[in-house]
């Protein structure tokens, strides 16, 4: 939302004249609710004042990608018509415990309360990512929300249990999503665990998603059977590790026309569906009752017997656009025959596991592929190199419409890099994760500078980069004078000195997001970018060489950014230097409740 | 089996630190070491007793960054498929004091469903979690636990695992000393364990230590 003053008044017209623009309000909000795109929705919000009433008025998606930046009150007074609400909340390092739990824990409950006393009536679908939700919040919101409301989704939230989620099947009758991903949900004794699975209500329900795949208690499965058998509309099913192939096999009977599905264990267990399960059955179920046709993306794999990964081939082969195998550590072996048969994946995550060979045949078959991750099995600095630089180029080479890349490795070198910014120029967003901290590139020794130049200078659409590897303030210089389009900048252990910042928060100016990890970076580093922040969502800075005079300054000179400082070690004191500097605009000022290792200046 | 070798670098790996790796001697720039490389999945070798050990390198906090539940899931997978393969064994009711890491064979991992239980240690700044189900008994078990605990000993002098009691919290509420009970019982009981200083838990220890 603009930083825009919405408390001043209109100006005053004389009173025997008609409003002239009546009529212009009409055909602006009737235009206008053809505008989809949040930031065409923005521009035109910024016109002038009937332009921003109208875009008001008809803003049915309404995005507010940090919590802490607007209150309830006033999102719900400038759009009273939202259908569709996204919150986001903690950042993102948060995910990799750097920031310590209960940071911003009571942020949600005034958006619960303003949900629960109809402040968006028209409210039909809530999602939230990283925020944390109490079982309180989610009764609130189940007894109170009305029967409109559709969908709700929950992506790396923490802080409820499945006694929230059994208030929401129970209560919210017309619900058609319900979707809970990569959450860490409250722990629960197996005794205490309730059965939100056979809490929705008698009779057909509107279910067209229901994915659980986090949940880590056992779901009771003839609950479940019963609720899918229960669910014709059911489109998307994503079920957690312990439903295993005989039961995903029933489930797949009662559900015929699958778009999506997260597969839970995908391993045959010792449930009385899994008596006499083989591998034609299972083939039977993938590729049988038109399933290739509709069925388009799968994930789960949480315990692949890899003996059964060939059944998905068939779907796999005809229409199969995502894959997620990140969770299944399949060998180059395995994976050959199986990536062999994936023509048409778009979408694909896995394991280094797969190693370079693995790597170089998805590339030779995967010619339509636009967005890949490639995860480490061993999420550790000096583990054993699965995948190098072999792979990266493989990829470049076979896959020239790559849009996005993820890459986890131990080591890399330029030229692979530069091979790649040559071979893709749709490249959007790319992210190289040399897990060894400040390692050069290994053939020539030289810093990663020149490979990440070449990305920033010949991939034009990059609009998210992050960085890894040994760097110098030249790679600083190069993003700044080429990263005109980049909006999200993470770097970690890099860089010679303050002139590396300044090279970023004085060149890329369209930049949104900004983390920085342990780099050595002071005041004047930070102070180069006075110009910018407004235009920011947020500055993360942790472990580097700011001090508390440097922020203070900050905070004097832009009151409308909240500046926090977090203490992430809260035991011990920390008397010098600043530990995490989170900086983020806000239209509400400093947040009430602060936990005591957050210092707000 | 001496642990006098923990080096005083394992203290550092719960300490955040400011300022840029290199600026202190600690090993907090690792370069890849030949020595040092954990087993990977179907490897079989001797593994000298520190490269088992993966708590024992210096680990920067939120580094990779990789979310803690991916990088749990495969742990578990990678440092039991990582023991060479032994003869079977005959299920042993002793906690033996002393470990040494030689190996266990772990049958094929997994069938449909886990065991999460949380692990802590009298004076480890956090606990962990380890999925019982992926120990075929309490041998295995007790070496999971020295080798994801021993990196937080304080005390550069050595660290003598039979300091140390493994107790568990059973579906009571009870404290209860691990090794009692046949694993199978034990697995379906215990809700959390502890790993307590060998002083507190004599009231509850046998004699066969």
């Amino acid at each position: 939302m603009s930083e825009e003053d919405e408390d001043q008044a209109p100006p005053k017209r004389p009173r025997a004249t008609p409003p002239p623009d009546q009529v212009l309000d009409n055909v602006l909000e009737t235009v206008l609710q053809f505008l989809a795109a949040p930031r065409d929705r923005s521009a035109a919000s910024l016109v002038c004042r009937s332009w921003h009433r109208a875009e008001s008025a008809t803003r049915v998606s309404l995005a507010v990608r940090n919590i802490l930046a607007a209150s309830p009150a006033r999102a719900a007074r400038r759009f009273p018509n939202a259908h569709h609400i996204l919150l986001k909340g903690r950042p993102r390092f948060a995910d990799f415990n750097l920031l310590p739990p209960g940071w911003a824990g009571s942020a949600f409950r005034p958006w619960a309360a303003a949900f629960a006393s109809a402040a968006f009536p028209a409210l039909r679908s809530l999602s939230l990512k990283r925020i944390t939700v109490t079982d309180d919040d989610l009764d609130l919101l189940a007894r109170s929300l009305p029967p409109s409301f559709r969908e709700l989704s929950f992506l790396l939230c923490d802080g409820f249990s499945s006694r929230g989620l059994a208030s929401i099947a129970s209560h919210c009758r017309g619900l058609r999503v319900l979707d809970v991903v990569d959450c860490e949900m409250n722990e629960e004794e197996d005794d205490e665990v309730s059965d939100w699975v056979a809490a929705f209500p008698r009779g057909h329900t509107n279910l067209e998603s229901l994915c659980f795949d986090c949940f880590t208690p056992q779901v009771p499965f003839a609950a479940l059977e019963a609720l899918v058998a229960r669910s014709p509309r059911l489109r998307r099913l994503g079920v957690n590790q312990h439903v295993t192939l005989g039961q995903l096999r029933r489930l797949m009977a009662l559900t015929p026309h699958l778009t999506h599905l997260g597969t839970g264990a995908f391993r045959p267990g010792d449930a009385a569906e899994d008596q006499g399960l083989d591998l034609a059955q299972i083939l039977n179920a993938f590729s049988s009752a038109g399933r290739a046709n509709t069925l388009a993306s799968l994930s789960g794999f949480r315990d692949l017997a890899p003996e059964y990964l060939l059944t998905i081939a068939t779907v796999a082969a005809a229409n199969l656009t995502t894959l997620d195998l990140s969770y299944a550590p399949v060998t180059p072996d395995q994976f050959l025959p199986f990536i062999a048969q994936c023509r048409n994946l778009e979408t694909l995550w896995v394991l280094d596991s797969v190693r370079d060979e693995g790597l170089e045949a998805m590339a030779s078959f995967c010619k339509k592929l636009q967005v890949l991750r490639v995860l480490p099995l061993d999420a550790h600095e000096d583990a054993d190199e699965l995948v190098s630089e072999v792979g990266l180029a493989a990829i470049s080479e076979g896959c020239r419409g790559l849009r996005s890349i993820l890459y986890f490795c131990q080591r890399m070198t330029n030229a692979a890099v530069i091979t790649m910014s040559h071979n893709c120029p749709e490249l959007k967003v790319f992210r190289l994760c040399i897990m060894g901290r400040l390692q050069p590139d290994h053939i020539t020794g030289e810093p990663m500078d020149e490979g990440f130049g070449a990305i920033v200078r010949n991939c034009s659409k990059l609009t998210r980069l992050s960085t890894s590897g040994r760097l110098t303030d030249r790679a600083f210089e190069y993003i700044g004078k080429y990263g005109k389009s980049v909006r999200t900048l993470s770097v970690a252990f890099a860089g010679d000195g303050d002139l590396a910042l300044q090279h970023l928060l004085q060149g890329c100016s369209k930049l949104e997001k900004l983390e920085i990890r342990d780099c050595p970076f002071g005041d004047a580093g930070l102070l180069s970018g006075m110009h910018h922040f407004y235009n920011m969502r947020f500055v993360w800075m942790s472990g580097c060489n700011l001090t508390l005079q440097g922020c203070k300054e900050v905070a004097r000179r832009l009151p409308r950014m909240v500046v926090e400082l977090v203490n992430s070690q809260p035991e011990s004191e920390r008397t010098d230097g600043v530990d995490i500097l989170y900086m983020y605009r806000s239209l509400e000022g400093p947040r009430e409740d602060v936990p005591p290792f957050v210092k707000i200046l | 089996m001496d642990y006098g070798h923990v080096d005083v670098e394992n203290l550092k790996a719960t300490e955040l630190t400011l300022g840029v790796p290199g600026a202190e001697e600690t090993d907090k720039m690792p370069t890849p070491r030949a020595g040092s490389k954990r087993a990977h999945a179907g490897d079989h070798h001797e593994e000298e007793p520190k490269a088992a050990l993966p708590a024992a390198k210096a680990q920067v906090v939120g580094w990779p960054p990789v979310r803690s539940y991916r990088k749990s899931c495969f742990q578990q997978q990678s440092s039991s498929k990582s023991k060479a393969t032994a003869p079977g064994e005959v299920q042993k009711q002793e906690v033996p004091a002393v470990s040494v890491v030689a190996a266990t064979p772990p049958a094929a991992v997994g069938s449909g469903g886990s065991l999460f239980v949380k692990v802590s240690m009298d004076g480890a700044p956090y606990l962990r979690k380890i999925d019982l189900k992926m120990y075929k008994g309490y041998r295995e078990l007790r070496e999971a636990l020295e080798a994801m605990f021993l990196g937080f000993s304080n005390d550069a002098a050595s660290v003598n695992p039979s300091d140390f009691a493994v107790t568990y919290e059973d579906k009571d509420g009870d404290l209860m000393l691990v090794g009692d009970v046949p694993f199978e019982m034990f697995m379906s009981t215990c809700k959390r364990m502890r790993i307590m200083k060998g002083s507190e838990a004599r009231g509850l220890g046998s004699s066969k230590e």
